[in-house]
């Protein structure tokens, strides 16, 4: 039976890109740990040998050449290089690349971003963790011990909070259908709509948890949508950032103007005026999520 | 990282932009000295990179040599937003007819550039989003082809000015727009942008902010992107560590800036103040870690610390090995609350208890307990 997870499912194929270097070859693993197929891994350079028993290419070409099933990549490659990479990625073929790296140039960003969507593919990130459907197979990064196989759609901005809230939804005995990190950057590939609907139309999710953060508009614009739409299944959100002080930059991501929206105040009154509950704590949301289904 | 304002006029200027006359002055004798050459009435503009310069009084008019002595003088003397004021920019009044405001910068929903225009010039885009919407236009701008020819002509007409002046505001956008493929600026604001007695269009100020993440290609920068930083804020920078003092006295360390930021959060809801932000990103090593705890360490007003990392690409046996190395070395007695869970946890907390330091699994129980420590 195959399952209705969105982004990586049972014919999720992949392909690691930066696979020799630190990061690459030890996530190699434990995606591999996790039961994902990692088919193969490219680094110029290096093509011909291996990583944890993967073949690596020197060039995404004669990876997809040899593997012509792979149809997601993950993206290891420091910031210089990624921009490249993920070209490279698109150009061959492939349809999902979940770019882990962070610290890409913005400008680098834009360019990726939108070359992937002029070519109808997917990017997701930069600067996340990626994705993962608990029990079918994880592209990314994230400890699969806070996660379990069950019926929550995530979504988030956040890396690390999101183990936090998937966590405390995993011991409450829920589990999630599948976790999607957008990624922390200002430009993103998927955007909070975008997963927000296919969790809508995902037939294993019953209930979606949005995990944000102050700066930009991303949850504002969410909430505008859930608005227009109505709301088709129980939402609730956690907002990082309450009590950062106005106008200091938390992290990197913060500086560009915001139009006057980014405040979690403003992220809670659009959150809360759209239908969509919004909690104080990262564990009230899965106390809250028990009463619901 | 954000340029002093008259490098950004340097810059534009070579463009073909058209600034103020002016000269860069350090003491009263320059200043004098630049008064002189320009003559006439005179802008004494003090050059820092934080705060708000306007309010704050750091800009100031002189008609005389005189008065514009005794303005220096105070301005040289000033703090603003805790920022010396060690240079001023001295450069001729110049006699406005209208002030504009025009910017290019990131549009985020697009997933493009956006150049922002206003007749309103000289207010601030937060406050001319907020209370003036129907003053202010946007024009987007593609990531990789640039500003479409167009975009002039409508900047013309939405300023209501003279067609003679569409090649110079031609000049303005190409010199953004070079600005964004040359250095990777993420905002470039001309602010306010005057149409002078005279009929012409020059800027008055210049804003360029350089996306701090492509400093690798522009080497020229690398220096300059620790001006205006304080002492704390240049190490944190140097490790790679994101860092931003608060009032409190726990000292908050995390991975990723939504959990600090959700660390800080929670702290309060328990009754604690935090004394900072302080983010290691994803994938940090010991030594990063060790030089965020020892940041910590040594601020006096850090009575208690509080270590909250999840480990995904970040590995808890490094976290904790910068932890311990940071306690040896600097041979502190402060209370290090760690909570520690994800990659390699089991590691991390046993590296942590040889040495004598208890890790929680439970962000509650940590919160609660370091909250408790710092009373």
């Amino acid at each position: 039976m195959k399952s209705t997870a969105i982004l990586v499912n049972e014919d999720t194929r992949v392909l690691v890109q930066g696979i020799t270097g630190r990061q690459g070859a030890f996530h190699t693993k434990l995606m591999i740990d996790y039961g994902t197929k990692v088919v193969a891994g490219v680094t110029p350079g290096k093509g011909g040998s291996s990583i944890h028993g993967v073949p690596v290419y020197n060039s995404v070409l004669s990876a997809l050449r040899k593997h012509p099933e792979i149809n997601t990549s993950i993206v290891f490659v420091p910031a210089q290089y990624s921009l490249d990479a993920v070209l490279e990625a698109l150009e061959a073929g492939i349809e999902i690349v979940v770019v882990i790296t962070e610290g890409i140039p913005l400008r680098d960003e834009l360019i990726l971003v939108n070359k992937a969507r002029s070519m109808d593919r997917t990017i997701v990130g930069p600067n996340t963790p990626g994705v993962i459907s608990p029990g079918v197979g994880k592209v990314g990064i994230m400890p699969s011990q806070a996660f379990s196989r069950g019926v929550i759609g995530v979504v988030s901005r956040s890396g690390t909070l999101t183990y936090e809230v998937s966590m405390e939804i995993s011991e409450v005995g829920l589990g999630q259908s599948t976790v999607v990190g957008i990624g922390g950057d200002p430009v993103t590939g998927l955007d909070f709509v975008e997963v927000y609907e296919m969790f809508i139309n995902d037939l294993a999710t019953k209930a979606i948890v949005i995990i944000g953060e102050i700066g930009g508009d991303a949850e504002e614009r969410l909430a505008d949508h859930i608005k227009r739409s109505g709301v088709e299944k129980p939402t609730l959100a956690y907002i990082a950032g309450m009590t950062a002080p106005p106008g200091k930059r938390m992290g990197h991501a913060g500086a560009i103007i915001s139009m006057g929206l980014g405040t979690w105040d403003s992220k809670r009154k659009a959150l809360e005026n759209a239908g969509v509950m919004v909690f104080k704590a990262p564990w009230e949301i899965s106390r809250a999520l028990l009463n619901i289904i | 990282m954000k340029l002093y304002e008259y490098e950004a006029k340097e810059i534009v200027s070579k463009h073909g932009v058209k600034v103020p006359r002016g000269f860069l002055a350090a003491s009263i004798n320059e200043v004098r000295d630049a008064v002189k050459k320009l003559g006439g009435e005179v802008v004494l503009k003090s050059q820092v990179l934080l705060g708000r310069r306007g309010i704050s009084g750091g800009i100031r008019f002189a008609k005389t040599l005189k008065e514009a002595e005794e303005a220096s003088l105070e301005l040289l003397k000033m703090r603003i937003s805790g920022e010396e004021v060690k240079q001023l920019l001295v450069e001729e009044r110049i006699c406005v007819d209208k002030e504009l405001y025009l910017a290019l910068t990131i549009d985020r929903p697009r997933r493009a550039y956006a150049i922002l225009a206003s007749t309103l010039g000289g207010v601030e885009v937060e406050e001319l989003v907020k209370r003036y919407p129907n003053a202010l236009i946007k024009i987007t701008v593609d990531p990789v082809t640039g500003p479409a020819l167009f975009t002039s002509r409508w900047l013309v007409e939405f300023y209501n000015l003279s067609k003679d002046l569409e090649p110079q505001v031609l000049k303005i956008i190409d010199s953004a727009w070079r600005l964004v493929v040359e250095y990777d600026a993420e905002l470039v604001e001309f602010n306010p942008l005057a149409l002078s007695c005279s009929g012409e269009l020059i800027a008055l100020d210049v804003k360029i902010v350089i996306d701090d993440n492509s400093l690798y290609r522009h080497r020229g920068l690398m220096d300059k992107a620790y001006r205006g930083l304080s002492d704390a804020e240049a190490i944190a920078k140097r490790h790679g560590l994101s860092y931003v003092e608060l009032s409190g006295n726990i000292g908050i360390l995390c991975n990723g800036a939504g959990l600090t930021m959700a660390t800080m959060d929670l702290v309060k809801i328990y009754g604690g103040e935090p004394a900072n932000f302080l983010d290691i990103g994803g994938g940090a090593s010991s030594d990063q870690v060790r030089e965020g705890v020892k940041l910590l360490l040594t601020n006096p007003r850090v009575k208690v610390i509080l270590v909250n990392v999840f480990g995904g690409i970040t590995r808890c046996d490094e976290v904790a090995e910068g932890v311990i190395s940071a306690i040896s070395e600097v041979g502190s007695v402060k209370p290090i609350v760690v909570r520690l869970i994800g990659t390699n946890d089991s590691i991390g907390r046993g590296i942590l208890m040889e040495k004598g330091v208890k890790a929680f699994s439970s962000l509650r129980e940590a919160v609660a307990t370091a909250v408790e420590l710092a009373r």
